[in-house]
């Protein structure tokens, strides 16, 4: 999927020649302290920032450089870090926006009504306020929005950084929950940026480790969340060894 | 009381024409944070694009004779079809460069247009007669009003109605109001961004010809100037208004329409010439204390 991608912002580099491959259906969690470069990584996919060097392919395309708008086309939703909700939309004019690119396909409104149904079966308080304008939801409500705004296109491969940044705990464990029921369903391929490890080693499935760039450690997440090297990435104590 | 009625009238014709120019401006610069200064320059091609070139003083009309249904439609077309050219021509080298860069590049634009129209028609107002069944007078409770005065008023208003209904209701409307307000998101969202942009340019270029049409049934006379005038005023408009605010515009340009007509009636004799200057003075008491304008748009975010 990425072959020795670089991203770099004027002479900061913020990814390093990172290569990953994701299978379909599989469960990616990149992990890693502030600044390690996860956001990047994610921006680099969906060609929100082009790498500066390396290769990106998804769906059987190279899409390096390719523009966002193209490759979201492909099959993928990607929820940026800090929401990005269209604050002077309704609730559910937000959902709606991205459901455009497939309107030549058939049966594309009876598709567009009952993913809209998912969504508010998973957040009843979306339902509750879909005429309202979306900036007025509270920040967790908002990351309800976004997350169920990026399942309302049918994705191949849904790219999620910190889906649980401002939920209640309850919230998370739905969120979640929804996903893996997605991915199962319709083999699904997730992608999921968190801060901490515990979601993952929680959720189990694929995780790496990111700090300054790089990638550190790959594997599974249950198996590396007991790790001495995972402590030692997070903390740092690495450097002095 | 009629010369009441009728100072109301000559407010909300002249505010309509501030409106219509306001929100052309206002609708580039929701989805691309372009100042498109050579809007007024778009108003007078329109105009202009139903000529023979020529240096006569009357116009050799092409397609100026057509019935009402044609010509209509046809400067229209041709508004719109001038700012989408400007579009894939112009400004589409600039999507990533500064606004300050993007404004350059719009005067510069407005030249070449100007020169263009100055080469095939040379700076002699020409005179045409555009519409002229509209020039008869009408009874409106007591006053005498210029039909087209009416019908300037009208018109706008049913433009005003007819985009807010394409604005909300249509898939391409909801697309362009997620794109002005967040344009890498929409993008991440699959939205189009040359397709929402191109639009924005073709609604813009029609808007611009509208008021060619007005103007030019208004005054009997096709001059490579008469756009100027206007959009001085429609860009002062989407300043008071907020940067990106499409009602903002079409309040301010409306505000902006009486205060002219008010000075105007107002003034004494000696003072009417500095009419403007009055009216520019106020705009800088209303920038002074609300300098994000009267509505704040979302304009003025960075984009992400
Ligand atoms: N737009 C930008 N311009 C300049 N530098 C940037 C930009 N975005 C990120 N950076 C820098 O790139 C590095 C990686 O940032 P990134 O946002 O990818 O980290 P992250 O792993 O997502 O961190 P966090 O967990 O805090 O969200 C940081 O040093 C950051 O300062
Ligand atoms: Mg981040």
């Amino acid at each position: 999927m990425l072959s020795d991608v670089t991203i770099r912002y004027g002479r900061l580099t913020a990814v390093r020649n990172v290569s990953l491959s994701l299978a379909e259906g599989e469960i990616l969690f990149v992990t890693g302290p502030n600044g390690a470069g996860k956001s990047s990584l994610l921006r680099a996919i969906a060609g929100v920032t082009p790498p500066a060097g390396g290769r990106v392919d998804f769906a059987d395309h190279d899409v390096t450089g390719r523009a966002p708008e193209d490759i979201a086309r492909l099959g993928l939703s990607m929820v940026p870090e800090g929401r990005e909700v269209f604050g002077s939309l309704t609730t559910e004019e937000n959902l709606l926006v991205g459901t455009g690119m497939h309107a030549k396909e058939r049966n594309w409104r009876a598709r567009v009504a009952s993913a809209l149904e998912e969504v508010y079966e998973t957040f009843p308080v979306l339902k509750e306020r879909r005429h309202g304008q979306a900036g007025l939801l509270s920040g967790g409500q908002q990351q309800m929005l976004v997350i169920g705004r990026a399942l309302m296109t049918n994705p191949r491969l849904v790219a999620i950084d910190e889906p649980s940044l401002g939920l209640a705990p309850n919230v998370i464990d739905l969120v979640y929950e929804r996903l893996i029921a997605l991915r199962a369903q319709r083999a699904l391929t997730l992608l999921i940026v968190e801060q901490s490890s515990t979601r993952a080693m929680m959720a189990g499935g694929r995780m790496i480790l990111m700090r300054g760039g790089e990638v550190l450690l790959d594997g599974d997440a249950r198996a590396m969340g007991q790790s001495e090297a995972m402590q030692a990435a997070y903390f740092g104590y690495g450097e002095q060894a | 009381m009629t010369a009441i009625l009728q100072t109301v009238f000559d407010a909300l014709s002249l505010g309509s024409l501030y409106a219509l120019g306001a929100l052309g401006i206002a609708l580039i610069f929701g989805v691309m944070r372009l100042v498109n200064f050579a809007h007024g320059d778009v108003i007078a091609f329109s105009i202009f694009a139903l000529l023979w070139p020529s240096t006569d003083v009357v116009a050799a009309v092409v397609a100026g004779n057509l019935p009402w249904f044609l010509l209509i439609p046809f400067v229209l077309a041709m508004g719109a079809g001038l700012s989408v050219l400007a579009e894939i021509v112009v400004f589409r080298r600039f999507r990533n460069a500064s606004p300050a860069t993007m404004m350059i590049a719009s005067f510069a634009l407005g030249f070449v247009i100007r020169y263009f129209l100055l080469m095939l028609f040379s700076s002699r107002p020409k005179s045409i007669s555009l519409l002229p069944a509209l020039s008869q007078p009408v009874e409106v409770l007591g006053a005498r009003i210029p039909l087209l005065q009416l019908i300037t008023i009208l018109t706008t208003i049913a433009i005003l109605f007819g985009l807010t209904a394409f604005l909300k209701r249509s898939r391409f409307g909801l697309e362009m109001r997620a794109a002005a307000e967040n344009f890498t998101m929409a993008r991440v969202l699959g939205v189009r961004a040359n397709r929402v942009i191109m639009g924005a340019f073709a609604l813009s270029g029609a808007l611009a010809a509208a008021i060619a049409l007005i103007l030019g049934s208004q005054t009997g006379t096709a001059d490579i100037q008469m756009g100027t005038n206007v959009m001085l005023m429609a860009f002062i408009a989407t300043v008071i208004g907020g940067l990106g605010s499409l009602p903002g515009a079409v309040i301010a340009g409306f505000l902006l329409g009486a205060a002219s007509v008010a000075m105007q009636v107002s003034l004494s004799i000696d003072a009417r010439p500095f009419r403007d200057a009055f009216v520019y003075g106020a705009v800088i008491l209303v920038l002074i204390f609300r300098p994000q304008g009267l509505l704040a748009g979302r304009g003025t975010k960075e984009r992400v």
